[in-house]
């Protein structure tokens, strides 16, 4: 199968010098413990508004998506435990703690693997939304991450479907919220980049399930981590987006999983739709071609 | 290859959002071809001396490119931003690319309408007048080499996406659009402009429609598991209608188009019309397989199994 190459360094490709490492977060589902203190340490720092309080019936999400004010949202699946792997089995702590003969049954008994994993725009390498933005409002940082700059975008909607990951929306409301009109997602806490912190999503969470970090260090982190897990007989661990040589370049945000994406909404094999313009363009052209060709018969025996 | 009974997906809901595009983009589609073919029309007819059709030709496109770029500003999430798109030129966005071919179009073909506009005028317009139609036949000459382009772009506008209905049938779209561009700017001349100038419209219109309905077909072989969308909710009337609607005009376009007036303008209509489906039709098409993440999930679980089994094989 043809891999699109990667670049080894976006923030350079784009024309920044001197740049810092590049920067990511490597989200390790296994131990995340669906507190959600990332959703709202997003909201807060990064002054959301509410979109929806709605009841979704979808285990603990009641968030449903990413979208253009939810920038961090925490997959719940409750799912049978299968007879064979098994692993990454997740226990809450406060139903564990409790688990004795009169306590309500423990997740163990239950016989449910509960899946939580935290979800977020993944920078990718080659971002589609970036490529066809048409004002420039969507940008390359110096490290190396995609941002929406706020005082451009005219709210044209071509990132939207542009994304693989269907991560950045229009912001529709409520009337009188900033930015309304506008596509918005993840900035990777650029503001707080630029000071030397940490993005609040990884500062709040409290079992480092969200670490940040220089883009390069985090993977070896990742790939010690499954390797660790596959070690300890959790055969279903496997990290998502960490491979440079994948449809979109590799992520500036991967992720450790005990499932195959599409369980946690997220798509098996994405591919940046850009890798395939110039043939898009190819036909175009000859498309073009045709219809000025065609124009120039219709008046070949045309008399005046 | 047999599309997998089931997959899994998370709670049901789409993994790629679909555009937040409303029928201002669809009637674009339209609208922009049409102006496009009416350019190319309006420019022979010019050259080979056919003053009605120039002059309904012309019009056509005047109106056509200013309704058009007017459902593209209102489509926007901030229309007072829209001179924005003026900031840059980016190859990698057929948005970015398609704005500046239309800057580069609506003056030209605007000019042109104008002076045949106000030839119509009941009175003389003294010096802009003139101008206008010094300027008219060079302005809709460069109208027409730009043409199309402005025909053609959209198909790639719309396959640059993740939308699978759309990416999926980025070898076709194009030269559907030109073709539903042609039909279309045909069959308005043809419903115009009296049956002797519409000569070279009705086989424009012909032509236009044979490669479209061709093309569109090809589309269901490449489109795969997502050809399903064409034949779901409103894309399944549509497509139907354009196809009625497109192999009827041309075959009453045929049969009757150069010989009785009202044949002529029915077919013409019909053409019209069937532009227009087509154009929400594939549409429709794509916001329903962005919407299901069916169309999303299967082929890419697909490739990932391939990819998966010829790994194993290697080793």
């Amino acid at each position: 199968m043809q891999r699109w190459s990667s670049a080894p360094d976006p923030a350079t490709d784009t024309g920044w010098r001197d740049t810092p490492a590049r920067k990511g977060f490597f989200t390790d589902s296994s131990i995340c413990i669906g507190c959600k203190a990332c959703e709202v340490a997003c909201k807060e720092w990064n002054g959301i508004p509410e979109d929806g309080l709605e009841m979704l019936g979808m285990s603990y999400d009641n968030t449903g998506a990413l979208g253009a004010s939810t920038w961090r949202h925490v997959a719940f699946i409750e799912q049978p435990r299968r007879p064979t792997g098994g692993g990454g089995f997740t226990p809450l702590p406060m139903v564990a703690a409790t688990s004795d003969q009169n306590s309500p049954a423990s997740a163990a008994e239950t016989g449910i693997r509960w899946l939580m994993s935290s979800d977020v725009c993944k920078h990718c390498t080659h971002a589609a939304c970036l490529d066809v933005c048409p004002t420039g409002s969507l940008m390359r940082t110096e490290f190396g991450t995609v941002v929406v700059q706020d005082d451009i975008c005219n709210g044209c909607g071509y990132c939207i479907p542009a994304c693989p990951f269907g991560v950045i929306d229009r912001r529709d409301g409520p009337a009188g919220a900033r930015n309304v009109g506008i596509a918005q997602k993840c900035t990777l806490c650029y503001d707080r980049l630029g000071e030397g912190m940490t993005p609040a999503c990884a500062q709040a969470c409290p079992t480092k399930s969200i670490l940040y970090g220089d883009l390069e260090e985090l993977r070896i982190t990742a790939q010690h981590r499954v390797e660790e897990l596959h070690t300890a007989g959790v055969a279903d661990a496997r990290l998502y987006l960490a491979d440079p040589n994948d449809g979109i370049g590799g992520a500036g945000a991967f992720f450790l999983l005990l499932d195959d994406p599409e369980v946690y909404g997220l798509p098996p094999d994405p591919v940046v739709t850009t890798r395939d313009l110039p043939a898009m363009w190819r036909t175009a052209a000859i498309a073009g071609a045709i219809l000025l060709a065609g124009a120039a018969a219709a008046f070949v025996r045309a008399r005046p | 290859m047999v599309p997998q009974a089931t997959f899994t997906s998370y709670y049901g809901r789409p993994v790629v959002k679909a555009s937040p595009w409303k029928s201002d983009i669809p009637a674009y589609l339209f609208l922009g071809g049409l102006a496009a073919g009416s350019s190319l029309l309006a420019a022979g007819a010019d050259l080979r001396n056919l003053p009605e059709l120039r002059r309904v030709a012309r019009i056509a496109a005047l109106a056509g490119v200013a309704a058009g770029g007017a459902a593209l500003i209102h489509d926007l999430g901030r229309p007072a931003r829209f001179l924005n798109m003026l900031r840059t030129a980016k190859p990698t966005s057929p948005m970015s690319m398609g704005t500046w071919i239309l800057t580069a179009y609506g003056p030209m073909a605007s000019l042109a309408g104008a002076s045949e506009l106000a030839g119509l005028l009941p009175w003389k317009l003294p010096i802009a007048g003139r101008l206008l139609s010094l300027g008219a036949r060079p302005a809709g000459l460069v109208a027409a080499l730009l043409a199309p382009a402005l025909a053609s772009y959209t198909g790639v506008l719309l396959s640059d996406t993740a939308t699978p209905a759309w990416h999926g049938a980025r070898r076709e779209l194009p030269y559907i659009f030109v073709g539903s561009a042609a039909a279309a700017a045909g069959g308005l001349a043809m419903c115009c402009a009296g049956l002797e100038q519409a000569a070279p419209a009705r086989r424009m219109a012909v032509g236009g429609a044979v490669v479209a309905l061709a093309m569109e077909q090809r589309m269901e072989q490449s489109l795969g598991l997502s050809a399903e969308t064409l034949h779901s909710g409103k894309a399944r009337t549509l497509m139907a209608a354009n196809r009625a609607l497109t192999a009827g005009g041309a075959v009453g376009t045929i049969a009757l188009g150069g010989r009785n007036r009202v044949a002529a303008r029915a077919a013409g209509a019909a053409l019209l019309a069937g532009s227009v489906c087509a154009r929400f039709a594939i549409f429709e098409a794509g916001q329903l397989s962005a919407r299901d993440p069916r169309y999303t999930v299967i082929p890419q679980r697909e490739r990932v199994d391939r990819t998966t089994a010829l790994d194993a094989g290697r080793s």
